[in-house]
């Protein structure tokens, strides 16, 4: 499968490479050189993290990043310890589309500091692992701009997308054609619903660590019943 | 707290021993787990791998092994597992298996270290240091000093209130509906704060005072007043009042003190209720000192059949204002002998004088003194070796009669096996029942005994003590030197087994199983008493309460250390869970029996009755292997 929406040409690890070369910023360069960039090395020996964004709106270029949330694990253990959580002071008139959604107010992000100031330590949170997301367009999407808008480069790299690995399960083009026919609504694959599959609780609210562990959650059970640990990280990245 | 981990923290603080743990202790176990999932079918712990947390089972099911093989628990959402290794070695005592798809978090060592030491109640959860029944029953205990009954369970329903505009007439006529037979006078302005509070709609009134029937007679109709003067006229400004939260004893002296019948009871200012004397009066005879005189002062069998339901309400009230298991089955056994006495007081009074002397035997839960709401009637005669059948037997069969039909009436129901004085078998002079003892004693085989081992539990109820007496020697001196006997008896005890414990709604057996209920006395309390008689009669003991029992066999080398200690408190537990669900089918109006159904146990307790299980079912093992079944066959003599 590789790097389906990846860069063209030599793929993923190859554009790691590439980035890690030509990085404007130490900290980017130092993020690019420590990223498992191997895409033959097995999951179960990869160490993983698991991010999630709170946003304004589904649109990069209108919408802001409210928090981050992300969590490191492994396919053993998901360390609740070492999670990071930021909340964020929008750059842009922030028009609170999402607050009840989120339960950030105004008041909160008024004294948050700005994407740029917390760069330093989210690159350190996620040095040497393998992001893992559900739904990456939305990770990508915002990440990319929110460093390029402040002129910062290029911040692009593959992770995990657990609903990208149960849309190829539940969202083929035949299964789909199948539910169709039999009168039945396409499998959803949301966050909670594609958790219930595996039998796991679900997690009220969307607040971004509960997520992110959600997601990382999610990703255990996935490998256990559809691949092994042995799986390279490079069948399953986007 | 961090508000991204109020899930996982909520979760935990949900089941115990989470739930008993303060703010900050909970704070550090959610901020610090490691969650893990593991597919249906996969081990979570393999035997003698190190251990280095706590897991604790968010979703999903955990099923835990002995090294044998065994199955030793069924684990759901809530449960913990891993301690035993935690504390014992680090290393994996009882290896663990996912039965279904299960989320665990797992509690590093270092925090399950802290709590250990910062938390005692957490520690003896756990099993460090106190085991864990022992705590159990000291919880118990600890609980039943705070619990005083406060006035407010007197209240049953809100006080009549009367607006002082109100005229006589129409106070009298709603009085007049009511069993209550007073009402409180209210005003809506008034200038004592004291006695000003706010009802629901936030308006203000004053309590003027409390106008009962005989002010009707005092102050309206023979004082000549028209039915149309206003309440406020005729009501004595002088409320006198109790704090809810006061004790019934308190209301009594109030009253007492005040010279008045009837009492407001008040939540800081707000009236919530009226009480009468007579509530006090009723509330403090349903003591079961006051029922064992009532039962002496009924004249006819039934007389005291009438008194059942105050029997009950005695029971549950004790029970519910947490009295430990032998004060309430001390009590119900004492109330029982006196149903007896008097029955026989009674048969006595119109059949006239015995014609030789007897002794009425009690047998079984009653001779213990461990009866409960559930109870049928075991006894028998022991009569006068001057007893000649053809000339006295009439006489002690009649008396019988009535005794057995006055308690089937007072709800000690009929033996079923039949052993009761009216069998003309359990209806002999003394040297016949030495004759009993001994051929039991001496020729034991499992199934001769089988229905026989509740006659090893025997004491007086009325007549000649020392009928008794004899055979309460014999038995100790004989029963404990036949190991034959002991080993028949052990046999016999080891019929009925405990289950694991509780998983999800259902009882767990050990095969795996799951029934929707369980018989507590069947699986609990009756194996367990029969154990604790086994090791009784072999230590030569002559209580015959399981309690006093126990404090004898302690005083032997008989079981290794701290395991009377351990076996008292399972059969406290066990025998306090049989009270409180026949308290609650009392409550709800149904028959009480002997069934708990763990949708009605709380998750605390479960833990408990699990522990005390446990107990029973180690128990049995070694009676297994502490009375062998002698080589040779069941009929060997004496061991000397």
């Amino acid at each position: 499968m590789g790097a389906k929406d990846g860069p063209l040409g030599g793929g993923w690890s190859g554009w790691l490479q590439d980035q890690a070369r030509r990085a404007e910023t130490p900290v980017l360069r130092a993020f690019y050189e420590r990223f498992p960039a191997d895409a033959g090395q097995p999951v179960g020996q990869t160490p993983l993290v698991a991010l999630d964004l709170e946003t304004s709106g589904l649109d990069p270029r209108r919408h802001a990043i409210l928090s981050i949330g992300l969590v490191p694990f492994d396919l053993n253990a998901i360390n609740i310890a070492r999670r990071r959580y930021w909340i964020l002071r929008p750059p842009r008139g922030f028009s609170g589309e999402s607050v009840a959604y989120h339960h950030i107010t105004h008041a909160d992000t008024e004294q948050a500091p700005d994407f740029a100031e917390i760069l330093p330590d989210l690159l350190d949170a996620l040095a040497g692992r393998l992001p893992v997301v559900h739904y990456h367009p939305i990770e990508r999407g915002f990440l990319e701009r929110a460093v390029h808008q402040r002129g910062l480069g290029t911040f692009r790299f593959p992770v995990i997308d657990t609903m990208a690995i149960e849309a190829r399960r539940y969202r083929q083009r035949w299964r789909m054609g199948l539910r169709r026919l039999l009168g039945k609504a396409p499998t959803s694959i949301r966050l909670n619903d594609s958790r219930a599959r595996y039998h796991l609780p679900a997690y009220e609210g969307h607040q971004a660590v509960i997520d992110a562990t959600g997601t990382a959650e999610l990703l255990q059970a996935q490998i256990q019943h559809h691949y092994r640990s042995s799986t390279a990280v490079g069948d399953l990245w986007v | 707290m961090d508000p991204e981990l109020l899930e996982i923290r909520r979760h935990l603080g949900a089941y115990p021993p989470f739930d008993a743990l303060s703010d900050e202790l909970l704070d550090e176990v959610a901020e610090n787990i490691e969650i893990s999932y593991y597919r249906a079918g996969s081990q979570i712990l393999a035997a003698n791998q190190s251990i280095e947390s706590l897991c604790y089972v968010r979703s999903g099911a955990v099923e835990v092994y002995r090294r044998t093989g065994d199955l030793f628990d069924r684990l759901g959402e809530g449960s913990i597992f891993g301690h035993y290794g935690l504390l014992r070695g680090r290393r994996v005592h009882y290896p663990a298996v996912a039965i279904e798809d299960t989320l665990i978090y797992a509690i590093p060592v270092a925090v399950f270290d802290h709590l250990c030491e910062a938390d005692d109640d957490f520690a003896d959860f756990v099993e460090l240091g106190r085991p864990r029944l022992e705590a159990a029953v000291e919880t118990q205990r600890r609980g039943n000093d705070l619990m005083t009954t406060r006035v407010r369970k007197l209240v049953t329903r809100a006080p009549l209130i009367a607006e002082s505009s109100e005229t006589a007439r129409e106070a009298a006529l709603r009085l007049a509906d009511e069993p209550a037979a007073a009402l409180l006078v209210v005003e809506a302005s008034g200038d004592d704060p004291r006695y000003t509070y706010a009802d629901a709609e936030g308006a203000l009134w004053q309590v003027r005072g409390i106008l009962t029937d005989a002010d009707f007679r005092a102050r309206v109709v023979a004082a000549g007043l028209s039915a149309d003067t206003p309440v406020g006229e005729i009501v004595s400004d002088r409320l006198v009042a109790v704090q809810s939260d006061e004790t019934v004893q308190e209301a009594m002296l109030t009253m007492l003190r005040h010279n008045v019948h009837h009492l407001a009871v008040v939540h800081r200012r707000r009236p919530i209720g009226l009480i009468r004397l007579e509530d006090v009066v009723r509330y403090e005879t349903q003591s079961s000192l006051y029922l064992i005189d009532s039962i002496f002062s009924q004249d006819t069998p039934a007389g005291l059949a009438t008194l059942l339901p105050d029997v009950r309400t005695s029971a549950v009230r004790m029970i519910r204002d947490g009295a430990d298991s032998r004060t309430v089955s001390t009590a119900l056994s004492s109330i029982g002998r006196s149903f007896v006495r008097r029955l026989l007081e009674l048969a006595e009074a119109e059949l006239g004088p015995a014609p030789v002397p007897y002794a009425f035997m009690a047998m079984g839960s009653m001779a213990r003194s461990e009866q409960t709401l559930v109870t049928d009637q075991d006894n028998a005669l022991v009569l006068d070796d001057r007893f000649d059948p053809q000339r006295h037997d009439d006489y002690f069969q009649t008396l019988a009669q009535r005794v057995s039909d006055g308690l089937d009436a007072c709800g000690y129901g009929y033996c079923k096996g039949g052993i009761m004085a009216t069998n003309s078998r359990w209806r002999q002079p003394l040297a016949v029942w030495k004759h009993y003892f001994r051929s039991w004693i001496e020729q034991p085989n499992p199934e001769r005994l089988l229905h026989s081992n509740i006659f090893f539990d025997l004491d007086n109820v009325h007549g000649e003590e020392r009928f008794i007496e004899a055979l309460q020697e014999l038995v100790a001196t004989e029963a404990g030197r036949s190991r034959a006997f002991l080993a028949a008896m052990s046999r016999n005890a080891l019929n009925r087994t405990p289950p694991i414990g509780f998983f999800r709604d259902f009882v767990m057996e050990k095969d795996g199983r799951q029934n929707n209920s369980i018989n507590v006395k069947r699986r609990g309390t009756a194996p367990l008493t029969d154990l604790i008689r086994i090791h009784a009669l072999a230590c030569g003991s002559r209580a015959q309460n399981s309690f006093e029992r126990l404090s004898d066999i302690a005083e032997t080398q008989l079981l290794g250390p701290g395991v009377t200690d351990r076996l008292s408190y399972a059969l406290e537990i066990l025998s306090m869970t049989r009270l409180r669900h026949q308290a609650i089918d009392i409550e709800q109006e149904q028959e009480p029996d002997n069934n708990i159904e763990p949708e009605n146990v709380p998750a605390k307790e479960r833990a408990d009755i699990k522990e005390a299980f446990r107990a029973l079912s180690q128990a049995q093992k070694f009676l297994r292997f502490r009375y062998p079944m002698p080589a040779g066959g069941v009929r060997a003599g004496r061991a000397g």
